[in-house]
């Protein structure tokens, strides 16, 4: 009977094991949702609205995703995470795919066994300080106290440039953005430090934004972007196409509004494959020949979502800066597809 | 005697497998074996579910990260560590954080709780009511939300040093000596020059004699009934000594201000304003609890004592210092033991104000950094376990040295 329990266990135990590693693609299906990891809450990039709709940039890959795999932007389960909890929740598979924010870095990539499927931000690590220090460089920040927010790069990256130039300082670690910028603005810290974006988005946020520099050296590189499990390639082919169909779409013009319009047909025969008027590239992948058809419609192509999320109109203000088109001079650049 | 026996002999019957289930003498060993096959079941499904999911996943249970380079650093290190220092460092530095604020609560809340728990006690209804009111409003709000309060408050009222600077400061030290910041509070720090050990070895030696004295004193009592006055001589022989070779070797320890340089406050010692926040919060809240276990131990301890001590001629102090306490302990240890191993283990709230103890490096950045959750999980739970049970054996062993000698 012990015997019995134990083989029984083992075998229960193999099964889930066999489970975990299926095709992500075949469990999205069966499940009829996608369940999507973001923050807990940074607005502009993922943040519930007043009605508990998510809404956000990084919350655009998800729907588009979930838009292209099951026709449907609205079948996502968000799975708000930390930065202590989001690789724990992509590995044991409670979410399919991660977007919040995450540094594309070697260890990541490939020690963690993820897989970042593109940049859907660059970013890079600044610092922001009072007018009234009268500092105008962050070379001048020896012996400065830092407010940093804790379990990101950015701890790692403020502890190599203080060292290589030379400089001491004191972290002050913090758990969340609202309780960073209260030290901050209470002057426990001379000096808060985050993504850039980050820092422009709390700025933002502040009665007077005047009375603060962001500082200009951008000490860091942050590519941002979705990641998914290493070893279910399909899944991360599905992810993958989806998010440069957003960018291709910006490239070729097609957007929220005239994408109806193009898919009866266009003489753009990559519009047209993208689109699946020709050829049967979803079919590749697995999915429906109108698969980014539905990801493009789910939110606007990649340009509308950055300027209605995060864009220059948005209380965030961000430029395009690197993450404006390759032929406006910035780094987004979609492989062709054929 | 032999007849007797004989009765007494269980009846010798031959084993049957009925009877695991039938018999009571094996029916709770047959419901127990049971029980415990279930359970290691269960744990055995979860273990290896867990390593079956982490193969199929590709990854694996490893310690090497932690003799790789931690990349990061802390604001508050009691021993050497920079951010070329390896994961282990951090987390050695993470529980001498978690040891230290833990010994500084536990003796806080000690005091606190001794103190007012008597004064719970007090015949001055105003200071009763008083202590009561600290109790229930201390003890019945959670210690997360005292350790925010107190961190909050500090960080808002307290000025930045920034305030110190210049000639219309709207801040300044105190004696020239001590600034207290909203980063935390500036102290002189000894700084000690050629001859400074003579001095300190004499300090040691006074104190030694100190306890002689005393012990002298207390002899001299219980053999001759002679009183000799405690106060000012304890005083003259820890200070005067010290004093003397002090002056005579020419000031040998100096102070190292703190002054503000820069961003901020630099030399002396400073305390983080993290730190304070966790130690009081930790310290007001354990307090309450402790001054309700001191209250059940005084009143536990039979009203006839203190009557007979006071009829007797002794004084309340006395009665309660030499009567009432000694024989309260024995009920007071017991939980307090356990409030020392909750003051410990609810320091690992420590990351709500940034303060980096065991859970904020091992269990907080470095997992963070190198995403290997489960193992830095597993060492948490090993530290506090061993940290828990180190303490609680320690706190036993004086249990026994007080409890009620039977013979």
């Amino acid at each position: 009977m012990t015997k019995t329990v134990i083989l029984g266990t083992l075998t229960v135990a193999a099964l889930a094991a066999g489970a975990a590693g299926a095709a992500t693609l075949d469990d999205v299906k069966a499940r009829g949702k996608l369940n999507c990891g973001v923050t807990t809450g940074l607005v502009g990039f993922a943040a519930p609205d007043a009605n508990g709709k998510w809404d956000g940039f990084d919350v655009g890959i998800c729907r588009a995703v979930a838009a292209a795999v099951l026709g449907d932007p609205t079948a996502v389960e968000f799975v708000p995470t930390t930065g202590k909890t989001r690789f724990t929740a992509l590995s044991s598979g409670e979410i399919d795919v991660l977007a919040r924010n995450t540094t594309w870095t070697f260890s990541r990539d490939t020690d963690l066994k993820f897989d970042f499927v593109g940049v859907n931000y660059y970013d890079g690590q600044g610092f922001m300080v009072p007018k009234a220090l009268g500092v105008s460089s962050a070379k001048e920040l020896d012996g400065a106290t830092v407010c940093i927010q804790t379990g990101t790069t950015t701890e790692l990256n403020l502890a190599d440039y203080f060292r290589k130039n030379n400089m001491s300082y004191q972290p002050v670690p913090i758990e969340t953005n609202a309780e960073a910028q209260q030290q901050y603005l209470n002057g426990a810290c001379d000096v808060y430090t985050t993504d850039a974006s980050g820092l422009a988005a709390t700025r933002a946020a502040f009665e007077a934004p005047g009375d603060h520099v962001v500082l200009p050296e951008i000490i860091s590189k942050e590519p941002l972007g979705p990641l998914v499990r290493h070893g279910d390639n399909d899944w991360g082919d599905i992810v993958r196409w989806t998010f440069y169909a957003l960018v291709a779409a910006e490239e070729y013009g097609i957007t929220s509004a005239n994408i109806e319009e193009l898919a009866a047909g266009t003489d753009n025969p990559e519009v047209n494959r993208i689109l699946g008027t020709e050829d049967n590239l979803g079919a590749m992948l697995g999915l429906e020949p109108t698969w980014a058809k539905a990801a493009i419609a789910a939110g606007g192509n990649y340009g509308e979502l950055f300027e209605k999320n995060i864009g220059e109109n948005t209380p965030i203000g961000l430029s395009r800066g690197l993450n404006a088109q390759w032929t406006d001079g910035g780094l987004m650049y979609s492989p062709p597809f054929r | 005697m032999s007849f007797m026996t004989t009765l007494s002999d269980p009846p010798s019957g031959s084993f049957r497998l009925s009877m695991l289930i039938n018999d009571t003498r094996y029916r709770s060993y047959t419901f127990q074996f049971i029980a415990l096959v279930i359970v290691i079941a269960i744990f055995g499904y979860l273990g290896s579910n867990l390593f079956a999911n982490l193969r199929a996943a590709g990854l694996n249970i490893s310690f090497d990260f932690l003799g790789e380079s931690s990349n990061y650093d802390i604001n508050q290190t009691l021993i050497e560590y920079s951010s070329r220092s390896t994961h282990w460092t951090a987390a050695v530095v993470g529980i001498l954080n978690t040891l230290l604020v833990a010994f500084l609560a536990c003796i806080t809340a000690t005091i606190i709780g001794v103190i007012a728990g008597i004064l719970r006690l007090s015949p001055n209804w105003l200071v009763r009511k008083l202590m009561s009111i600290y109790v229930e409003a201390f003890r019945n709000v959670p210690v997360l939300i005292w350790i925010i309060i107190i961190f909050t408050i500090m960080t808002v009222v307290l000025p930045a040093p920034n305030a110190f600077r210049g000639d219309n400061a709207t801040a300044s030290m105190l004696f020239g000596a001590f600034a207290f910041t909203n980063r935390g509070v500036y102290l002189p720090a000894p700084v000690w020059g050629p001859g400074s050990l003579i001095v300190a070895l004499v300090f040691v030696a006074s104190v030694i004699g100190v306890f002689m004295y005393r012990r002298y004193a207390k002899k001299l009592l219980f053999d001759t009934g002679r009183l000799l006055p405690m106060g000012w001589p304890s005083l003259v022989i820890l200070f005067v000594p010290t004093l003397l070779v002090f002056f005579l070797l020419g000031r040998p320890i100096g102070l190292d201000y703190p002054e503000l340089k820069g961003f901020n406050f630099q030399g002396g010692i400073q305390i983080l304003g993290s730190l304070i926040a966790l130690w009081w919060a930790l310290a007001i809240y354990t307090g309450a609890f402790i001054a309700e276990n001191v209250r059940a131990g005084i009143q536990s301890v039979s009203k006839g004592q203190a009557e007979a001590a006071a009829s007797l001629g002794m004084r309340p102090n006395r009665i309660m210092n030499l009567v009432v306490l000694p024989q309260a302990l024995r009920v007071i240890i017991p939980p307090l033991i356990s409030n020392y191993l909750n003051i410990t283990k609810n320091s690992s709230l420590a990351i709500v104000v940034g303060y980096m103890d065991i859970a904020g490096t091992l269990g907080g950045i470095t997992l963070n950094q190198t995403g290997r959750a489960i193992e830095c999980v597993l060492l948490l739970m090993a530290f506090y376990l061993a940290i828990s049970l180190t303490i609680s054996g320690l706190m036993n062993v004086y249990n026994k040295a007080i409890s009620l000698k039977e013979r």
